[in-house]
């Protein structure tokens, strides 16, 4: 039954671990044709869910048996949560009579997820299932999106039930609001022809939406520029000049300056988040501020607004396109390139060529092999480089970990991608702390053949925490250094995977084009300067127009 | 500010740990809280009491209406109502000083529910101020227990919270 309302859903992948409590599922798919990727970690299995949702903007769909099984996908969860991600997640449970004794293997998932889901279930009854599978996918891929678990007790999958699908479902309590109040848009259009100085400042909600037309429509007619959160990277083109990189913490210069000098900010599908704002009393405190999104939350959370939308971004960034003249702001698109000139990204310190710069490998990567490319990365100093120097072009092609900062999170969405999109070419930008949070997924892409290239920057620290302990605890280096870990390319060829390291400039760029002329998963070990630093940086609770650049305050 | 909110959820296993846990997770305080049935079958009623500021109570209530079984929320203490709360409460009585509490529960109109050879119970209904002056006298005698319902509220007049 639940096979059939999958089919029903075009699920073409599921990801999964399978276990005790789930192997009436797992027997019903020996025999059924949808792919099926078996992981090696169920943590990996969601993170693969979460890059092919990315990618595709479909569910992502998880197997996963009970106890140990589900408690595993939380982080997953979690981490799609706070990017919402619509996925749907199955785990087995003890049988009925079992539950609550503390059976083998019996965890309270529905329990432990409430705080990390949109919503979630557990069946009692088979003949409930079919109402709730079509609620499960259209909470998840509705609205804000995000992950909903349905729990299953083994005895339910037993269970025959009559099987009537339909996916027209009424939730009372569930009406997302997707056209823009009319009164708040001309408010909003009013605001934007009457501004010197505006700017977009755009984030995830308008990859989930769909908006990257719309938005480009918006900047373009009005000559307005872009800024997008890490989140929101690929929504707009990354080299075009309206484009003003990422603000906040390791944001560009230019986009910290232009928050604080606007007196307009259209916040497109963004959440204010504490890495993006800094201090919030001196955040933008020139500017009126437009707020669209579709969870009525989130406007006025962090930051008081003055023109709240809530409504789809793409839809509300159509009717302001069709309202809008084309509007001219010369002086100010001046003012903001000569931030440019003034302050490029940094690339990198100390004398150049002896060491191999991370920023360097980073850019050569976007070079030769960010054409239709979609990259995944995972948590720290290499997730900001690549977020600096990486040239993203089109949404749903940069895959990151942003809320909850998953380190582990890149390699298995990379797996995820590669299902996702298979004409496209897949880069895990990771680094050497991250990359053995979920390294066991190394012989699911040599099994599974899958061409995925792995750049792993490796300093030889946990570099971001490292660099903290740089900037903020007088260099004293507590556990960070990753001391003990493996020799990665010896390690992949273990597996079976093709390997390279590259300790120089010029090995790199060897090493990149001969990994791009290559099939199957191909890991790169870049041996960069271990004692980078990430630039520039705001440092937490201190406002955004207070740069540092190579430990100097600009 | 003392907030009630009034909100219709739908009657779904788990659909009370999903409004607690929200108030816990999110660093709401919930003074008092109170749960029955509706006229509608399948959806009950809370009453829940919150302290804060404007922007919290507003940030309360969307948090609130983004659970998928929260049907309604809506802010009574934004227009006319009417609040009550149940209070049980033992006293100590011995047979010389019945009358005196009797008189007490009469002029708080209260009722005497239950007589022993060494104390009573009294129901009493009311705001929360009334609950604190009866308490506050009752305690002459010793009080030996009280347990309370939390505040339920309607609106006044013939507006009613749309259960549907």
């Amino acid at each position: 039954m639940i096979l059939s309302a999958l089919q029903k859903e075009k699920v073409d992948t599921i990801f999964g671990f399978p276990g005790g409590a789930v192997l009436p599922l797992y027997d019903k798919l020996y025999d059924d044709p949808v792919k099926h990727l078996l992981v090696r970690h169920e943590q990996a299995a969601v993170h693969a869910a979460d890059g092919y949702a990315r990618v595709t903007g479909k569910p992502g769909v998880v197997f996963a048996t009970s106890g140990p099984g589900a408690t595993n996908l939380v982080t997953g969860i979690a981490n799609a949560y706070m990017d919402s991600v619509p996925m749907v997640l199955f785990t087995g449970q003890v049988a009925k009579s079992f539950i609550g004794t503390d059976a083998f293997q019996e965890a309270d998932i529905t329990g432990i997820t409430i705080p990390v889901t949109k919503h979630n279930y557990l069946v009692k009854d088979a003949a409930e299932l079919p109402g709730i599978l079509a609620e499960a996918f259209y909470i998840a891929s509705t609205g804000r999106r995000g992950p909903v678990l349905i729990d299953i007790p083994k005895d339910v999958f037993d269970q025959e039930a009559y099987f009537d699908y339909n996916r027209e479902v009424d939730i009372p309590g569930y009406k997302p609001t997707y056209e823009g109040h009319v009164g708040q848009v001309s408010r909003a259009v009013k605001a934007i022809r009457k501004a010197k100085k505006p700017v977009i400042f755009g984030g995830g909600g308008l990859i989930r939406a769909g908006a990257s037309k719309a938005l480009r429509e918006l900047a373009e007619t009005a000559k307005i520029p872009v800024i997008l959160s890490l989140m929101g990277l690929g929504a707009y083109p990354g080299d075009s000049p309206l484009f003003l990189g990422m603000p906040g913490m390791h944001g560009s210069v230019t986009a910290n300056y232009a928050l604080t000098e606007a007196d307009l900010i259209i916040a497109t599908g963004v959440r204010f988040d504490d890495r993006v704002t800094g201090k919030l009393e001196s955040f933008a405190n020139n500017a009126r501020i437009i707020h669209i999104d579709i969870d009525p939350a989130e406007i006025g959370k962090n930051v008081a607004i003055d023109v709240p939308i809530v409504g789809d971004v793409r839809l509300v960034l159509e009717e302001l396109v069709k309202k809008l003249k084309p509007g001219s702001t010369e002086a100010w698109l001046k003012q903001i390139n000569n931030w440019q000139s003034q302050f490029p990204m940094p690339l990198g310190s100390g004398k150049n060529g002896q060491t191999l710069k991370p920023q360097f490998v980073i850019r050569e990567l976007s070079r030769l092999g960010g054409e239709n490319a979609i990259v995944a990365t995972d948590v720290g100093q290499h997730q900001m480089w690549t977020a600096q120097h990486f040239i993203i072009r089109e949404p749903q092609t940069f895959l990151t970990s942003g809320g909850l900062g998953t380190m582990g999170y890149g390699f298995p969405a990379a797996i995820g991608a590669r299902l996702a999109a298979p004409d496209k070419r897949v880069i895990c930008i990771t680094g050497d702390g991250s990359f053995q949070m979920n390294i066991q997924e190394l012989a699911t892409v040599v099994h599974n053949e899958l061409d995925i290239i792995i750049a792993v920057i490796n300093n030889r620290y946990l570099g971001m925490v490292r660099q903290w302990q740089d900037i903020f605890y007088e260099k004293r280096y507590s556990h960070t250094s990753m001391q003990g870990s493996p020799d990665f390319v010896r390690v992949a060829e273990a597996y079976g995977a093709k390997a390279f390291r590259a300790t120089t400039s010029e090995e790199a760029t060897e090493a990149i084009e001969k990994a791009l002329s290559l099939k199957g998963p191909v890991l790169i070990d870049f041996m960069v300067d271990p004692e980078e630093n990430v630039y520039p940086m705001v440092a937490p609770n201190h406002s955004i127009s207070d740069i540092i650049i190579g430990g100097e305050q600009i | 500010m003392k907030h009630v909110l009034a909100v219709l959820v739908e009657n779904k296993p788990g659909a009370l740990t999903r409004v607690s846990g929200l108030f816990s997770r999110r660093g709401f305080n919930i003074e008092n809280i109170a749960v029955g049935e509706t006229l509608t079958p399948g959806i009950s009623r809370m009453t829940i009491t919150v302290e804060g500021s404007e922007t919290l109570i507003e940030q309360v209530m969307k948090q609130l209406h983004k659970l998928i079984n929260v049907i309604r929320v809506s802010n009574l203490s934004a227009e006319p109502s009417v609040m009550r709360e149940l209070m049980l409460i033992k006293v100590r009585a011995e047979v010389g000083n019945r009358s005196d509490i009797q008189q007490i529960v009469e002029t708080f109109r209260g009722k005497v529910v239950d007589v022993s050879p060494n104390s009573m119970v009294i129901e009493v209904t009311g705001n929360e101020e009334k609950m604190e002056a009866i308490k506050l006298l009752l305690e002459h005698f010793g009080i030996l227990e009280v347990v309370r319902t939390g505040k339920v509220a309607l609106l006044r007049g013939s507006k009613i919270t749309r259960e549907a």
